[in-house]
């Protein structure tokens, strides 16, 4: 008979405040195979962990049960207590009485009969346990980085700081993400490539970081430590080595109507374009869609002019396979299409435009050469309506938009009236708001200014409809603080477009096994404390991928990701969960069931020759990879014939608390 | 009939099927009705009003009779908050109420100037006809 003590946690007020500790610890000493039975204030103070570690040495016990919070809080604390004190420490069990228990109940009777059940059913599991060692294994000091904006760049330096190899994977022909389309930043309006393309050139020049660019990552096999991942490299159709990046095909390429992805597509480039003058790699992409050469076999004009003999339309994709210890998720992000929101009319007026349309028509690098011209006619605008919200802060049951605050579009907008009323300031700018929401260091000071110092009229309340009437542009809007409904001429209409996750990150959240939110931004492993985690292991998220944020916060946690990174990448080994699955080849029937339920990949089926009373013959029978095998339990519930069982979770030990709670 | 106003306010809200406040007060209900400037009471101020349970003002305005029922309001609103559904529960409150000042069909017409919109006075038809 094993020897069982029981700790029975106050948890302060939490649990003793709805659970009579005292009664549950005096019920718990007749339950057979407890030999020991208290209760303390805070079972996991030094203090408290004494009082087990004691019991321990003095009971000679075998096994504990602390009763107490979410095996997710404490068991870790227990298991190394009871560790140390001589105990093998998977003959711990949490019998959780505080969120299952007392945080539910009102009446202590019913909360005090419950937690002497939930304890007994953990006894009953306990006596069932068997001492489980955790393995290794093995890391590979290599990080993957999926997507190559200013979250990806920076988690890639830090990282690669630290002295390990980094892969930014980018599915773009040049690296740089949305801050590279921007003009200017936030609260303090200095030039957005100015401060991003020297970090995008030390990323270049970083010789522990490899720049993966216009290819997307297709297939990531393994576990924390031992990612496998398939990365396809789109064909550009020119040599990267030879390319020197000279443009000279520019003015050649008699194809003009491929869409400038980079200008938001406001204007067109020729199929053989780079995105930008800085874009790194600085090397040349054939647009496939676009090249006559590509499309009809005639033309070759790019190959004639070009002097280092970089171009190769026969070029394919290629796909490699490269080893990773972690994975960093930084998709960022892209603005929604407004056009189903037809009261802007956004499909129907070149004048209705997004703030990322007018940070390009802003930028000396953008469609206009930097003038403010509106897209219609070309012509300066001198009245200006600024949308906020459009899209964003939406009721899920509407299907108009997202249900979640942008939140970086009330400082763009205050930045893009600053910057229009400064450099034009025979411009009028309106700004029709909800809220303005100035969360950040010097943000409110920054909105003040446009209204207070650039004289910016904010309006408080939202537009119900633009038409367009001549060459204006009617803006009927309520003014909710006059109780006015008024109507604005304007030249041109600026919408704050809610921003949403990039559309590859939803098939690189499955690949990964990473969760996602309804709305496929990445969910981090806990909400407060572990921000940059996925609750998936050796993955990691960098930037807006994780939610919106603005430049600064991005920057922060893309560093942060890096911390755990490095962390992750600077052990030998980890240490394995030893609960995980394995099959009895006498009950396997060879069904491959288990096979096809494993999320992990973690089983495989051998022929195998299999001994037991009156069995010796060859069966095909399912063998578990228990480094990889991630103790789900899926292959445990699939299997007809009960061959699987989860260590740490038998059947047995299921059964056994059920029969405790029910019998 | 009962005149309370948590009577009022829930019939108002049961026939409507509204939750006011889901209301983020954006006011683009105000900003796309097309007869703002003729109501008394403007859509997002049925939407606030009627949370404030101060049902009889709205019944007492001529606001009830000068909603088209072009549904812009409802349609657009981001929060699915449908303030012209509450100004049909209002109306449809005054309705109920026969002993008080229903306008009927000759009445509406006594609105019909050069700036009531002919919608108003086909929705009117088709709500307070006999």
């Amino acid at each position: 008979m094993q020897k069982i003590g029981v700790f029975v946690c106050w948890c302060g007020s939490n649990i003793a405040g709805t659970v009579d500790v005292e009664a549950v610890a005096e019920a718990m000493k007749t339950v057979p195979g407890v030999v020991f039975s208290t209760h303390y204030q805070y079972m996991c103070s030094a203090a408290g962990q004494k009082l087990i570690a004691d019991a321990i040495h003095e009971h000679h016990l075998d096994g504990i049960v602390v009763a107490s919070c979410s095996p997710r809080m404490h068991e870790n604390t227990f298991r190394k207590t009871a560790e140390a004190a001589g105990l093998n420490p998977y003959m711990v069990e949490i019998a959780n009485i505080r969120e299952q228990c007392s945080w539910i109940h009102k009446d202590k009777e019913e909360g005090t009969a419950k937690a002497i059940v939930l304890a007994k059913a953990a006894v009953a599991k306990l006596l069932h346990n068997k001492p489980l060692t955790a393995g290794t294994s093995a890391v590979t000091k290599r990080c993957l980085v999926i997507g190559g904006g200013i979250a990806g760049i920076q988690t890639a330096l830090d990282v690669a700081d630290a002295g390990y190899e980094v892969d930014i994977v980018e599915q773009r022909p040049t690296i740089g993400g949305r801050m590279a389309q921007l003009d200017k930043t936030f609260p303090t309006l200095d030039c957005s490539a100015c401060i991003l393309t020297p970090k995008m050139v030390e990323a270049a020049q970083n010789e522990k970081i490899n720049i993966i660019s216009y290819a997307k990552v297709e297939k990531v096999d393994g576990f924390v430590g031992n990612f496998r991942a398939t990365i396809r490299k789109k064909a550009r159709c020119v040599d990267e080595t030879k390319c020197t990046g000279c443009s000279l095909y520019m003015n050649k390429c008699p194809s003009k109507k491929g869409k400038d992805e980079f200008n938001m597509e406001m204007n067109n480039r020729p199929a053989i374009y780079i995105p930008f003058a800085q874009a790194i790699p600085n090397v040349a992409v054939i647009d496939p869609e676009q090249c006559v050469k590509l499309k009809t076999g005639k033309c070759g004009l790019c190959q004639k002019v070009c002097t280092a003999g970089a171009i190769d339309y026969t070029q394919q994709d290629e796909l490699m396979e490269r080893e990773y210890g972690a994975i960093v998720v930084a998709t960022g992000f892209k603005p929604i299409d407004p056009s189903p929101l037809n009261e802007y009319g956004y499909a129907e007026n070149a004048d209705v435009i997004t703030s990322l349309e007018l940070e390009r028509l802003m930028n000396a690098a953008g469609p206009t050469k930097g003038t403010l011209l509106r897209p219609s006619d070309l012509k300066h605008p001198h009245e200006i309506v600024f949308i906020q919200c459009v899209g964003s802060r939406c009721d899920e049951n509407t299907k108009r938009g997202k249900p979640y605050c942008s939140k970086i579009c009330c400082m763009y907008t205050a930045k893009h009236a600053m910057l229009i009323r400064d450099k034009y300031p025979d411009t009028k700018v309106h700004v029709f708001y909800i809220d303005v929401r100035t969360p950040g260091k010097n943000f409110d000071e920054f909105y003040r200014r446009a209204v207070e110092q650039y004289g910016v009229d904010y309006i408080k309340g939202m537009v119900g409809k633009v038409a367009r009437e001549g060459d204006k542009l009617m803006v009927r809007g309520s003014d909710l603080i006059s109780n006015q409904q008024v109507e604005i001429a304007a030249d041109l209409v600026v919408l704050a477009t809610a921003i949403e996750p990039d559309p590859s990150a939803r098939s690189i959240g499955t690949m990964l096994t990473a969760s996602m939110d309804t709305n496929d931004f990445f969910t981090e492993a806990h909400a407060k404390l572990r921000p940059v985690e996925s609750p998936t292991a050796g993955i990691f998220l960098s930037g807006v991928a994780q939610g919106p944020k603005d430049v600064p916060e991005t920057v922060a946690q893309a560093s942060a990701a890096a911390a755990k990174v490095i962390g992750l990448l600077a052990k030998d080994h980890l240490v394995t969960n030893p609960c995980v699955a394995g099959s009895d080849e006498l009950l396997c029937n060879g069904c491959s069931q288990c096979e096809k339920v494993c999320p992990y990949g973690a089983i495989t089926y051998v022929d195998k020759e299999v001994r037991g009373p009156g069995v010796r013959e060859v069966r095909r029978v399912a063998q578990v990879n228990p480094a990889v095998c991630q103790g789900c339990g899926a292959c445990t519930v699939t299997c007809p014939s009960g061959a699987m069982d989860l260590k740490g979770f038998t059947n047995q030990q299921i059964m056994a608390e059920v029969d405790a709670i029910c019998l | 009939m009962e005149n309370s106003v948590k009577f009022l306010t829930e019939t108002v809200l049961r026939i409507s099927g509204v939750d006011p406040r889901k209301c983020m007060k954006c006011g683009k209900c105000s900003g796309t009705c097309p007869n703002y400037d003729a109501m008394e009471y403007h859509p997002h101020q049925f939407v606030s009003m009627v949370e404030k349970g101060q049902i009889e003002k709205l019944m007492n305005s001529d606001s009830i009779y000068l909603c088209l029922g072009c549904m812009a309001c409802v349609e657009r609103c981001p929060r699915n908050v449908a303030p012209g559904k509450l100004v049909g529960a209002v109306a449809q409150l005054k309705l109920r109420q026969q002993d008080m000042n229903r306008k009927g069909g000759n009445d509406v017409a006594a609105f019909a100037d050069e700036i009531v919109p002919q919608q108003l006075l086909m929705a009117a038809m088709r709500k307070y006809r006999k």
